[in-house]
């Protein structure tokens, strides 16, 4: 009996170890699910006040609404992952709906709007990243300058008039629902799947992680740092480009000025689902969660009849919460 | 030279008395004592580690004490913070200097402290002048308005010491201040610092130099393992007792060790590197590695014992030499190329360069080896987690789970992380800077075991660090570096003992001699 039972710095040894293992998990919980309940909460309270809210044809809307920027924001996430940020994810949008439409419209060449439009997307995310990872510039100011410059891009290509056909050969993407489930939901949650599926189940997906925890640590541990960095980016103009293909098809058109501010709210996504600012924390799963609590907003409020004016004061709010959640967060983890 | 005679008959312009410090319970210094003239220059030696720094931020308010006294020309001083020090008359000027480049030398000069005109706006004209007086007096060859960027670090430094007698400092600390100066440079300090003496300012001189502390010093204090040790006048000074004095502590005897390799089995280095140079801090070096020793790799610190590791890791560019893998060359110009050429780093610094401190231990074990085993870039976590789990088995790392985040654990356990990680390419060549570091007495006594059998399967470790009783009690051979060579070699074939007293006076120049 004498041999089963444990001395007492032995008990509380264990019990230390035990009550860290509980933080930890806490904590771990804190970081995957930690805006569910604000979620939640936000569900619970436009259910309560406006009847129309919690029904299965306006909450799938929500989501189709939600759709283009969960496609930004998981480009984002990959990118934020790193420490960076990519400012001109609306731009290359912008610039690639309006290649989409442009080859669209050119005789013959019809089939090949979607390949332009992601290569274009794909080949405008790895400039930005070749920047970045090439020469050192910093991704702020790399992306802001090609935030400027796209959206004249775009304005350019567009001729500054609104580029129209009827007859596009992508309008399912937008338009066509499998069962209830609108084409537009099915892709943007298949992103964030494969998104998931990049950042914890391929040797990549640990490397984005690494560099954007300890960039000096990882060069030292022989990761090829800038083969990451134009990956990251790489993807988030692609999908960019995919988000281009989904709007343009929604409307069946585009001009120059598609996508703008879009980047804030992909940005407000990725923050709000607990990816750390400074990079290397984060999950693709809370960029979900984020995003939908910002298409949620829109819809709840716009059904209570909430000015549009009012709706930006409670989105600018919502992404300052969310920077000082991350601060706290981070705070209580750096110790 | 004259050295100012009889220094005890005048009042001490500074006395520290019964000076200590802890920090997180570990002691940094114990009773220390200090006692400074005006018009000397006063030589603070002691090895890496030995409190000499902590000292001189105590002085300068940096750093505050947990008990004993300061006296000012017999009073007792308060200093909490350093604008305490400064009107105190202290003025400290640290290896890293701290000059704002983008400004002129009048601007640096009167940082902080600027003369205004009525109404708040600055007085640029008398700043200029008065800077112009100082620059003067002090020989300066440059001018007040010049932009500090554009003067040598020789210059800049001039640029503090001006700073300092604006100040009307009468205590001036200075931290090794030839580290990164030419001969010539150094010959202007040293007028520059005797005008300054004869003047009546008191210096304390920082250095591991003995031959600068032969040129200048009036009297040596030496500190050792965060203790006063004792003082010299200048005419006792020799480098024998400085050196006896700086490591004159007891050995400890839980090094496990000895000759992992015989001494004529070494025909052929398992790692050879030959005049691998940066063009900068490391000159032209060369020296051999065999399998199944540990190579102690001495220095003091700033002598590029760390540069020169990165440099054959791949960390840092060269610009000339080679470095052959069992007679092979190898082509190195990241680390990804010495890691795929079977050569680990574990880096100085663990929570900077080392770890990912969010990232599980696990992971952290396994970031070299993620690839194996893997189908397409997709990770096999079967494999994975066999790694991590024997490598925190055998090595007795001690987490609550291989989840728990690498900053969670001890520092001991981190250290332990960052080998693992290493062991698990199988390394021939492993390169170890500081294995010690701020890891406890048991842990320590785990990582020179780990080191040892490490060495005895027939890996070559390279082993960097400042603790010259680790250094002696685990190398088979010892380089000792210093000022970007190596200086000297002791063990081995040599013929000299290793030895503390033989190591220091090699990283100090006290002997000199080529290694073979």
């Amino acid at each position: 009996m004498s041999q089963t039972r444990l001395d007492k710095p032995e008990q509380s040894r264990l019990a230390k170890r035990r009550k860290l293992g509980k933080r930890q998990s806490w904590q771990a919980m804190m970081q995957v699910a930690g805006i569910l309940p604000i979620l939640l909460i936000i569900c619970i309270l436009f259910a309560v006040l406006t009847p129309n809210f919690l029904t299965a044809g306006n909450l799938i809307n929500v989501v189709r609404q939600a759709s283009i920027n969960i496609v930004l924001a998981a480009g984002m996430t990959f990118v934020i992952l790193t420490g960076g940020i990519d400012l001109s994810v609306g731009s290359i949008l912008g610039v690639s709906a309006v290649v989409a439409l442009l080859v669209s419209l050119a005789p013959g060449l019809g089939a090949f709007a979607v390949p332009a439009a992601l290569l274009a997307g794909l080949g405008l995310g790895l400039v930005n990243g070749a920047l970045i990872a090439y020469l050192d510039l910093p991704p702020f100011i790399v992306t802001l300058g090609s935030y400027t410059g796209l959206r004249g891009i775009a304005y350019l290509l567009a001729g500054g008039t609104t580029l129209i056909n009827p007859d596009i050969n992508f309008a399912w993407v937008g338009n066509a629902r499998i069962g209830p489930v609108p084409w537009l939901v099915i892709i943007a949650l298949a992103i964030i799947v494969a998104g998931w599926f990049i950042l914890r189940r391929t040797v990549l997906g640990t490397h984005i992680y690494a560099v954007g925890g300890n960039l000096r640590a990882a060069r030292l541990t022989g990761i090829k740092v800038s083969f990451v960095l134009l990956f990251v980016y790489g993807i988030s103009g692609l999908l960019s480009g995919l988000a281009g293909i989904m709007s343009a098809s929604r409307l069946y058109s585009a001009t120059g000025m598609l996508g703008q501010g879009y980047e804030l709210d992909a940005i407000a996504a990725v923050i709000l689902g607990g990816t750390s600012f400074s990079g290397g924390i984060g999950t693709i799963w809370g960029t979900l969660l984020g995003a939908l609590i910002i298409a949620l907003l829109n819809n709840g409020l716009t059904l209570l009849n909430v000015s549009f004016f009012w709706q930006l004061v409670v989105k600018g709010l919502v992404i300052i919460v969310a920077v000082t959640i991350d601060r706290l967060r981070t705070r209580s983890s750096r110790r | 030279m004259t050295h100012s005679p009889s220094l005890a008959v005048s009042t001490p312009i500074l006395e520290m008395r019964g000076i200590s410090k802890s920090f997180h319970g570990v002691a940094a210094l114990q009773d220390v004592e200090l006692t400074i003239f005006p018009g000397e220059v006063h030589a603070l030696m002691g090895e890496n580690g030995a409190g000499k720094s902590t000292l001189m931020k105590i002085l300068a308010g940096a750093y505050s004490t947990d008990s004993g006294e300061i006296r000012i020309n017999g009073e007792s001083v308060q200093i909490n913070a350093p604008s305490d020090a400064r009107q105190a008359g202290i003025s400290l000027i640290y290896q890293e200097l701290n000059v704002a480049p983008n400004l002129t030398v009048a601007e640096n000069i009167f940082m902080g402290n600027e003369s205004t005109k009525p109404g708040g706006l600055l007085d640029r004209d008398r700043m200029r002048q008065e800077a112009t007086a100082i620059l003067q007096n002090l020989g300066a060859s440059f001018d007040a308005d010049e932009t500090v960027s554009r003067l040598s670090i020789a210059e800049q430094q001039q640029v503090e010491i001006a700073r300092a007698l604006k100040d009307k400092s009468r205590i001036l600390v200075m931290d090794e201040p030839t580290a990164a100066l030419s001969d010539r440079e150094t010959e202007r300090l040293f007028d520059i610092i005797r005008r300054l003496r004869d003047d009546g300012i008191a210096l304390i001189y920082i250095s591991h130099r003995m031959a600068e502390v032969y040129a200048l010093a009036d009297r040596v204090s030496v500190l050792r393992d965060g203790q006063y040790v004792g003082s010299l006048e200048h005419d006792e000074i020799s480098s024998e007792r400085l050196v006896q004095m700086m490591v004159g502590r007891p050995l400890q005897d839980f090094y496990e060790h000895k000759v992992h390799a015989p001494v004529d089995d070494r025909t052929s280095p398992l790692l050879e590197v030959v005049g691998i140079t940066d063009g900068d801090k490391i000159e032209p070096t060369s020296f051999r590695l065999y399998a199944g020793e540990v190579l102690g790799l001495a220095g003091l610190v700033g002598a590029g014992r760390t540069e020169l590791a990165r440099l054959i890791f791949g960390a840092d560019a060269k610009t000339g030499g080679d470095v052959y893998m069992e007679g092979r060359k190898l082509t190195i110009s990241n680390p990804k190329d010495a890691i795929a050429a079977g050569i680990g780093y574990v880096p100085e610094d663990r929570k900077d360069l080392g770890l990912f401190l969010e990232m599980s231990s696990s992971q952290n074990i396994t970031m070299n080896v993620l690839g194996q085993d893997a189908s397409a870039g997709v990770m096999n976590f079967k494999t994975l987690k066999q790694v991590a789990n024997h490598a925190i088995q055998n090595l007795g790392i001690r987490v609550a789970t291989p989840a728990t985040r690498a900053m969670d654990l001890s520092g001991g356990n981190q250290q332990k992380l960052l080998l693992a990680r290493w062991l698990a390419i199988n390394p021939k060549v492993l390169l170890l800077d500081e294995p010690t570091r701020g890891v406890d007495i048991g842990a320590k006594g785990e990582i020179y075991r780990i080191i040892s059998t490490l060495a005895s399967q027939g890996v070559a470790i390279l082993m960097i660090s400042s603790e010259l009783p680790e250094v002696v009690g685990m190398s088979d051979r010892v380089l000792v570096m210093r000022e970007g060579e190596i200086t000297g070699e002791v063990g081995g074939s040599t013929g000299i003992a290793i030895t503390q007293e033989n190591i220091m006076a090699f990283a100090t120049g006290a002997r000199e001699v080529n290694a073979a």
